[in-house]
């Protein structure tokens, strides 16, 4: 449980904004100066806000209004800088203790053997940072971070200074982190892809304020948010489980509230659970069930919001059995269609459009947090 | 030839007593020296650009009128001194102690300077990722600066007693030039070449002069290499 609300001035930018978060993975989203790394930072105590409240579990970090503030070194809020900030004068194993020293005994977590394992950093304990790779480095700060059993971790765009290669080869952690280790986290993040992939709750930050908080699937649904998402790339999320896979073609079949979606092969059990991003553009609007297609993935729908103005291009909110679907399309064609809130459409999605962006273990449900392998 | 190596006992305490000097000036200035730096580069208080020029004055007075302060400050009857000497039994004037306080503050710009620029050039985000992991203040301090300035110090340290063992003007006019207390190698060689006949020690003096600073130099020059590589993490 964390719950955050913060004012402060710097020059010209005002920051004012407040969020909770019930654990997980809370994704502040946003672009860039939209003060998403000023947030963190107060929440880890590296300078003192003009007015705020900054809860952890039941401790006070901050609190203005009756003069509180908890010194940095006393929070245990272990912070995954954007560019690792690795001490360069110890090794990687001394890296990795040095928050240890520092951290009450009781407080329990992991020990070095098991962060080591669940980092896959074993081979690199000897080596001195300048040795490292970008994304070596990475993962050896994530384990540092932890190793000083912080109650709440906070992350700068930790994958921001990393090539595709090496982003991928960090989201397995990360994600193993909010469903196996359990820690709240706190991401920074501008990509949505990212935020996409691993955020269970999300808020969107513009100009120092809360433009939207929630469930990241509903977030990413709402067609208002698409300036501060990024037209681009934005899209909805579904959450599905592998119903099958197609051997002859090399597909896997993901069954979804809407119905059924045939993706490009995925090495995952039948059961397991799997978040889909369907990117707005990758959507098409059919208003009957479309016949002698190519694209094999039809999602029957309601159309429920449409918006866009008076540009060419307008954004379409789908209804499809209780979860969103996002569309964009051209307003001639909405005219064409005949398309208004309320009627019925069918979404055509072609099955190329799943690449690897697309897909991400869905954070599994607390209760049965143990019944399920996310796998990316 | 063979009269170049063989030294009197005058010589041989002249030479003693400048490494004495030299090392007592360098490791006493030492703990203040990285105090000041620390103070000077990143202190935010009223008098800092005082308290800089203070630090650099020795650099560009001439040595006399160093010695001359330090004469009225820390002589027998001076402000400082008699406090020092009657209260605390700490005598400066006319005796080694008060050469190795002549060579401390010649050399002290240099030593500060040093290690100014090695705190200056510390990465600060370091020392906030140190706090994040549980440290406070002083364990940032000694687990992440203090390791990332230790190039600097070493620099320092060098420098300083590079100062000291060459310090002419401070040390002969503060402690004058007494053999067996106050005669360093600087002042030992003057006093050779004051007198007929005295080329020759000075000149075998000359020549350890030489030997002593060389060997300095490359050792720092090892060390300091040493130190920034660890530094670095190379």
């Amino acid at each position: 449980m964390l719950s955050v609300a913060v004012t402060h001035r710097l020059g010209d930018f005002t920051l004012d904004a407040a969020f909770e978060s019930e654990g997980g993975l809370t994704a502040l989203f946003g672009r860039s100066g939209a003060g998403k790394t000023s947030l963190i930072n107060a929440i880890a105590g590296l300078y003192r806000p003009d007015t705020g409240r900054i809860v952890a579990d039941d401790a006070v970090l901050t609190d203005t209004a009756s003069g509180i503030f908890v010194p940095a070194h006393r929070r245990r809020v272990g912070y995954v800088f954007q560019e690792g900030r690795l001490f360069p004068h110890l090794n990687v194993r001394q890296n990795l203790l040095y928050g240890r020293w520092f951290a009450p005994k009781a407080a329990g977590g992991a020990d070095l053997d098991q962060i080591v394992e669940l980092l896959g950093i074993g081979s690199l304990l000897a080596r001195r940072p300048a040795n490292l790779s970008g994304g070596e480095k990475q993962r050896v700060a994530i384990g540092r971070a932890l190793l000083a059993r912080p109650r709440l971790l906070v992350m700068d765009e930790p994958l921001a200074s990393l090539d595709e290669g090496r982003r991928a080869e960090i989201f397995p952690y990360i994600e193993r982190l909010r469903d196996e280790m359990r820690v709240p986290i706190v991401y920074v993040s501008h990509s949505i892809a990212e935020v996409a992939r691993l955020a269970t709750t999300l808020v969107v930050l513009s100009e120092g304020k809360v433009a939207a908080i929630g469930p990241t699937a509903q977030i990413m649904g709402r067609i208002d948010l698409f300036p501060l998402t990024g037209r681009a790339e934005a899209g909805a999320i579904l959450a599905t489980r592998v119903a099958g896979h197609d051997d002859k073609f090399g597909l896997t079949v993901l069954r979804a509230a809407a119905g059924e979606l045939r993706v490009p092969h995925l090495d995952l059990p039948i059961g397991a659970a799997l978040r889909v991003r369907i990117r707005a553009r990758d959507v098409m609007i059919s208003l009957e069930p479309p016949t002698g297609l190519s694209a094999l993935n039809v999602l029957p729908g309601v159309v429920a919001e449409i918006a866009g103005g008076d540009g060419p291009i307008v954004q379409m909110r789908l209804d499809c059995a209780g979860e969103a679907l996002v569309a964009r399309l051209t307003r001639r064609s909405v005219e064409t269609l005949g398309l208004v809130p309320g009627k019925q459409v069918h979404a055509v999605i072609k099955s190329i459009a799943f690449d690897h962006h697309a897909f991400a273990g869905a954070a599994p449900p607390a209760a049965s947090a143990d019944a399920e392998i996310a796998e990316g | 030839m063979a009269e170049l190596l063989t030294f009197t006992p005058e010589e041989l305490t002249a030479i003693r007593l400048s490494l004495r000097v030299a090392s007592v000036a360098m490791i006493g200035s030492l703990p203040i020296g990285v105090l000041i730096a620390m103070l000077l580069a990143r202190g935010r208080f009223w008098g800092r650009s005082a308290l800089n020029v203070l630090v650099h004055l020795p650099l560009v007075l001439p040595p006399v009128v160093t010695g001359y302060f330090l004469l009225i400050l820390f002589g027998r009857h001076g402000t400082l001194g008699e406090f020092l000497a009657d209260d605390l039994g700490i005598v400066f004037a006319f005796r080694w102690t008060g050469a190795a306080l002549a060579s401390a503050i010649m050399g002290f710009p240099l030593l500060v300077r040093a290690i100014r620029l090695s705190v200056d050039s510390v990465d600060r985000r370091l020392e906030d990722a140190a706090a994040t992991l549980g440290a406070g203040r002083v364990w940032v301090w000694l687990t992440v600066t203090l390791p990332l300035i230790l190039p600097g110090i070493v620099a320092g340290m060098i420098l300083s007693f590079a100062r000291a063992l060459g310090e002419f003007g401070a040390t002969i006019t503060f402690v004058s030039n007494i053999p067996g207390e106050t005669q360093t190698l600087p002042t030992a060689i003057y006093t050779f070449l004051q007198v007929p006949g005295g080329e020759t020690g000075a000149l075998r003096l000359t020549l350890v002069a030489v030997a002593i600073s060389v060997v300095a130099m490359f050792a720092s020059e090892a060390v300091a290499q040493r130190a920034s590589r660890r530094a670095l993490g190379l």
